[in-house]
């Protein structure tokens, strides 16, 4: 699609395209442009000398245990965040949906969380849930529950979780709220007049009109599970206790911290980078344009 | 319609409470707790009211900052906070409205290249490209700089192709018009187009600060200096410190300062703010 009253001029698209060209390049295209070069270098103990080793960096990284837990850890990371989140949310919306009173006051309560940072989000979940000095503590405490999860690796996982789902409970609500009032009234006055059962009505007929809702929704928790909850990891646990919490951006940036190996902290970004590509590719051969608000 | 009978009504009353409850309640925690005295918090003996402690707590958090390591008033940070949200806010839309006008209005030569390298860069978030590119802003002078925190985050491809989608829908007959009255490509831009973004320009805006004040990572790397901290990376800090020394009342109000300007955006414009966060995932 193009515009056909257009304006002739030889310099000014230049000069307006110029300044997001400069950012785009300085900031975006030469520091993945490094990233790359880096992932096929190794650097000596000094930092004195790199060689060009081909592909070691990845093929050291593949075979590193830590990095395919980091890798299986991701995964189930985001699974859970986006199963519990996304349930809930709709649970929620689907409510909300309902010709109730007060409906525009529920969405206002619920959409607001959008707005907390993940860092925030982190401290006020560790706090509740200290073990020495947490308010929830002492109930699962009371309810026989040994909770530490500043050592137990399973409980830190189970906190980053929780926590992360609590986060993005309100941008699914507000996606789902958006999807189910795009489906006609009419279907489900249809549905009702067949006899159908609300719970029958919901599974037959608003869930699957709902399906390009869900998984747009799906991908970008996944994306949120892979990169934003590093400011939660952050607060709450550094990634600890050992490595229990640490997931692959964490680890991007922890090892790179350490000073240690920049041809491999390379090689995670590269293959990152990877992963968002083919994340965003689905996201727009898939979702765009079927998606309806 | 049809017709919900009264109790499944009060079912959907009830789980929309619950969920309002499950999603207030840490926050609520976090105010009660910026009230409330750090000997009774730190014994777990905290009470769920509020306590006597709230102007005196705000007042250390806002002005003196914690009396630990890192002795940074809580106000400085949201000053560097604010600063960088509304510099990235702004500085994207400023060059996104005018390259996707570029993009848009003119037929020039490497048209199409230039439009997929910037919106290549979707791909390309700051978590992948850390180190590369803090090496580039150390290179270039500019860490613990305003022009560092928000430099490298400014870009934007989905601000570029909101407006381009937008610019595709406004009628042809607008520039014909102005160009009867005699006006070149800028006074089109500046007279016509721009009053016609306003509304696309604001639901933006509302966005991208937020996402501007709630940076974490990019902050964390490159702000060496206390007094260039943003409050997202303060507030880490303060709990850095082994346990028995953490000042939670102080952490606590923190957390509230850090949440009050995003979240008060987000309540008070909340149509921009859908129709912001609705078209930007488009």
């Amino acid at each position: 699609m193009q515009k056909q009253a257009i304006f002739q001029s030889k310099l000014l698209p230049y000069a307006l395209v110029a300044p997001q060209l400069a950012i785009v390049l300085i900031f975006f295209y030469w520091p993945a442009l490094q990233a790359v070069i880096q992932s096929f270098l190794l650097q000596d103990a000094f930092g004195l000398s790199t060689t060009f080793v081909w592909f070691e960096n990845y093929i050291e990284l593949f075979k590193d245990p830590a990095y395919f837990a980091a890798i299986v850890r991701t995964f189930l990371f985001s699974l859970a965040i986006a199963g519990s989140s996304l349930s809930l949310a709709l649970l929620l919306a689907v409510m909300a949906d309902k010709p109730l009173r007060g409906v525009m006051l529920y969405r206002t309560l619920l959409i607001w969380p959008y707005a907390v940072a993940p860092p925030v989000v982190g401290v006020l979940w560790i706090f509740m849930l200290h073990p020495s000095l947490g308010v929830l503590s002492r109930y699962l405490r009371a309810m026989g529950i040994d909770w530490n999860p500043l050592l137990d690796g399973d409980q830190a996982a189970a906190l980053i979780i929780l926590a992360a789902a609590w986060k993005q409970i309100s941008y699914n609500f507000l996606f789902f709220l958006a999807g189910l009032q795009a489906i006609p009234k009419s279907v489900f006055e249809a549905a009702a007049i067949d006899g159908a059962r609300p719970m029958r009505r919901f599974w037959t007929v608003t869930f699957p009109l709902l399906s390009p809702t869900i998984f747009f929704l799906l991908v970008v928790n996944i994306v949120y599970a892979f990169f934003d909850t590093f400011g939660i990891i952050d607060t709450m646990t550094r990634g600890g206790p050992g490595t229990s919490t640490v997931t692959l951006v964490y680890k991007v940036y922890s090892d790179g911290l350490l000073g240690g190996n920049l041809g491999s902290s390379a090689a995670q970004s590269v293959i990152l980078m990877v992963l968002v590509i083919v994340l965003t590719g689905i996201q727009f051969r898939f979702v765009e344009r079927k998606v309806t608000y | 319609m049809v017709e919900e009978e009264g109790f499944r009504r009060y079912i959907a009353h009830a789980i929309l409470w619950i969920g309002i409850a499950i999603v207030a309640f840490p926050v609520y925690i976090s105010v009660i707790a910026s009230t409330q005295d750090n000997a009774l918090i730190a014994n777990g003996q905290m009470s769920l009211l509020p306590g006597g402690h709230f102007l005196e707590t705000y007042y250390q958090t806002i002005f003196v900052g914690t009396s630990g390591s890192t002795r940074e008033p809580v106000g400085n940070m949201m000053l560097n906070s604010l600063v960088m949200a509304l510099a990235i806010a702004i500085g994207k839309i400023a060059i996104s409205i005018i390259s996707a006008y570029a993009i848009v209005y003119f037929r020039f030569p490497f048209r199409m290249p230039i439009f997929w390298i910037i919106f290549i860069t979707l791909m390309l978030p700051v978590e992948v490209r850390i180190y590369p590119t803090y090496k580039i802003v150390a290179d270039l002078h500019m860490l613990d700089s305003y022009a560092g925190l928000a430099l490298p985050l400014i870009a934007s491809a989905t601000a570029t192709l909101l407006f381009r989608q937008f610019f595709m829908t406004v009628p042809d007959e607008l520039l014909e018009a102005s160009r009867i009255d005699g006006a070149g490509p800028l006074r089109f831009f500046w007279d016509t187009l721009l009053p016609l973004s306003r509304t696309n320009m604001a639901a933006l805006f509302v966005i991208l600060f937020i996402l501007g004040w709630n940076q974490y990572l990019w902050p964390l790397l490159i702000t060496t200096r206390d007094d260039m901290q943003t409050i997202q990376v303060g507030i880490r800090k303060m709990i850095t410190t082994t346990d028995a020394l953490t000042e939670w009342p102080i952490v606590m109000a923190t957390a509230v300062l850090a949440m009050l300007p995003p979240v008060f955006v987000v309540v008070v414009m909340q149509k921009l703010f859908v129709r912001g966060l609705v078209e930007t995932e488009k």
